[in-house]
């Protein structure tokens, strides 16, 4: 048995409690030089952890919101390094998730990247493009830099497919809400509620869903069943559209919503 | 019909899809079960006779396969070797492609899927999927960079006159990675509906092994068409564009067990095997552009069907094992040779074989005496109105190369 990581502790610890759980997303790199005092307002504004993008040239599983925001950062010079290098600065006392593309982590090397990720403080990493069958070399490296990998679980998985992903996750289980990419929803999908419940049926790790929910009430909705909620390109739109203050806002009204369950 | 035995060098890929150290299947969660299943119904397809004489039958009385074998007279004399050239521009619809196409289309007939979605670069790809999508009565999406979009106007119309939506990818560089990015979106969205037809030897598996087996019937014919005229023999060299490398990778599956040297040829701002660096992008490992933090670059072509930062994955072994070799060519070059084709022998190229034969151009001294064999992977009208314009626009770039002088040796890729 792999020892229980920093960030499935410290969610399971509270899920306990009886909290659900709240996981916001932002770019790294955007807003240029605004990201990281983000990053602590989301954690003062309830989130129990938050998930950094490293913006990547081709993201393949994002809609038009975050291609956006990795576009502007990747466009202002910002390189996985420097984001690594201002995370280490950042003071909050919730864990931090990186989350980009494969590419990334291959083309540093997967020891090297995942004691980057270690040394600048971030506790697990989400690599959307790298499914179980591709998994080897990445985990090995990261279960011995002690990085948890979050694994996603699709709608469109087999019954048998769920407990295998479920196992070989660190951190909780991403149950990916809807079948598409990442981006603001008018209505929480169907899938999001039926997701949740095949993983809660097959794993007693935190299980949170994300892609496709963008409000307070649809978070409530889905954490009827699910541990928790995964935000992102609702919270940048707050930004693009707004300022990092009411992207900050947001996540307080997601707080206050998941809190009056 | 050929069979692949597994002791060929481009054989079946291992169960991951790799071939060596690339391929696999570097999909978004949701598109595993979908690439699962598309494997499975491939595999069945493939072992049934009742599939392979459908497909055999569309290649002939729909796409006009087989396709000629042209002995060059005029080139040969001039450039000091004797040229074939595979006829690929003679198929239906003016390109290899509609032979991947045809292949696909029927296996998403097999599989019940009725919507297909597609991504293309120079509308080559995009052209003979909206084809097959109207023969077969599909919904047909297609996904075209907004930059290729306004380079090829004729072949955005032809789409639609197919009955195709064209949708433009409007992020990144507005080119055929872009467009893969899009078709990639959509199938993340609709996969339980939607046939995803990949253009190339390319992707996740099982589509790089898939693909090149739709093409596989360019080399057998060309094979068996050269061993005719040459007495049994093969040429002494295969050459082939490469962008993602679909052409390339059904000529070269003729001719891999034999003696023939295979010649891959790139753009020169396009040159992923050229730069060697492995990398991870749409769904495989291969060699991909890429600066020194893993993003990847954005190609630069006059041709749009070669304006790719990848290549399909079993290009990149075939590298690695020593069995082909890729080389670049400039623009200029490319532009030179695609004037010369067209006025030695009253043939107009496409501006992605006229990459091979630029490199041809270049290699002369290298392949004096020899016999070359030039996948013609499609005709050049849909370039025409575009080399016009360049060459009006910019009368500095019309090189007046006399391709019989020593003196020209030196024009080369670096």
């Amino acid at each position: 048995m792999t020892a229980v990581g920093t960030l499935e502790r410290h969610l399971r610890q509270r899920r306990d409690e009886g909290r659900k759980l709240l996981l916001p997303y932002i770019t790294g790199g955007y807003p240029t030089d605004e990201w990281p005092r983000l990053i602590e307002g989301l954690a003062a504004a309830g989130a129990d952890a938050i998930e950094i993008g490293i913006p990547f040239s081709d993201p393949v599983m994002d809609g038009p919101t975050i291609q956006e925001s990795s576009t502007l950062a990747l466009g202002a010079g910002i390189s996985p390094v420097e984001i690594l290098a201002r995370l280490s600065e950042v003071e909050v006392d919730v864990p931090l998730i990186a989350m980009t593309y494969y590419n990334i982590c291959f083309r540093m090397g997967h020891e090297r990247f995942a004691s980057a990720l270690k040394e600048a403080g971030v506790s697990a990493a989400i690599l959307p493009d790298l499914p179980l069958e591709e998994l080897t070399p990445w985990a090995e490296a990261a279960d011995q830099a002690g990085i948890e990998t979050v694994l996603l679980a699709a709608p469109t998985a087999p019954d048998e497919r769920l407990p295998r992903i479920a196992e070989r996750a660190r951190g909780f289980v991403y149950g990916v809400g809807l079948v598409g990419i990442t981006g603001e929803r008018d209505e929480l999908a169907s899938s999001a509620i039926e997701i949740a419940q095949r993983l809660k049926n097959v794993t007693d790790k935190p299980v949170l869903i994300g892609v496709g929910v963008s409000s307070p009430s649809q978070a409530v909705e889905v954490c009827s069943v699910a541990d928790g909620v995964v935000v992102g390109s609702a919270v940048i739109r707050k930004i693009i559209d707004g300022s990092v203050d009411e992207a900050i806002d947001f996540v307080g009204s997601l707080r206050a919503g998941l809190d009056s369950i | 019909m050929t069979t692949t035995g597994s002791s060929s060098l481009m054989g079946n890929p291992d169960d991951a899809g790799r071939f060596g150290r690339f391929g696999g299947r570097y999909v978004p969660e949701t598109l595993v079960p979908a690439c699962a299943e598309l494997e499975d119904a491939f595999r069945q397809a493939w072992d049934d006779p009742i599939f392979r004489s459908e497909f055999d039958e569309l290649l002939h009385r729909y796409a006009g396969r087989p396709s000629g074998l042209t002995e060059c007279k005029n080139l040969s004399s001039q450039l000091g070797f004797r040229v074939f050239l595979k006829r690929e521009d003679l198929n239906h619809t003016g390109s290899h492609k509609i032979n991947n196409v045809l292949g696909q289309t029927l296996l998403a007939k097999r599989m019940g899927k009725t919507r297909i979605v597609a991504e293309t670069g120079a509308g080559q790809h995009g052209v003979a999927t909206a084809t097959a999508a109207a023969y077969f009565g599909q919904e047909c999406v297609v996904y075209m960079g907004e930059v290729d979009i306004a380079r090829q106007a004729l072949n955005v119309y032809r789409m639609r006159l197919l009955g195709a939506e064209v949708r433009p990818a409007l992020s990144g560089s507005r080119t055929l990675k872009d467009a893969v990015n899009e078709a990639m979106r959509d199938w993340v969205a609709t996969v339980e509906s939607t046939y995803y037809c990949l253009g190339s030897v390319m992707g996740p598996h099982p589509y790089p092994w898939m693909v090149r087996e739709f093409h596989r019937v360019i080399g057998t014919e060309a094979l068996s068409q050269c061993q005719e005229i040459l007495d049994g023999d093969v040429p002494d060299v295969v050459v082939a564009c490469v962008g993602g490398g679909s052409n390339a990778a059904g000529i070269f599956s003729g001719f891999v067990d034999t003696r023939a040297e295979l010649v891959g040829v790139e753009p020169a701002g396009g040159a992923a095997v050229g730069r060697l660096v492995p990398g991870v992008v749409h769904g495989s490992m291969s060699f991909l552009m890429q600066d020194e933090f893993g993003q990847v670059q954005e190609a630069q072509s006059v041709s749009a069907g070669l304006d790719y930062p990848g290549v399909g994955p079993e290009h990149a072994h075939l590298a690695e094992i020593g069995r082909a070799r890729y080389e670049p060519v400039t623009d200029t070059e490319v532009l030179n040779a695609f004037e010369l084709l067209s006025r030695t022998e009253g043939i107009i190229p496409a501006l992605e074989p006229a990459h091979g034969l630029a490199w041809m151009v270049k290699a002369k001294d290298e392949l004096a005496g020899k016999t070359v064999l030039l996948n013609l992977s499609g005709r050049g009208d849909k370039d025409v109105a575009q080399v016009q314009a360049i060459r009006d626009g910019d009368p500095s770039a019309l090189e007046t190369v006399d391709f019989s002088s020593e003196a020209n040796n030196t024009n080369g890729a670096q």
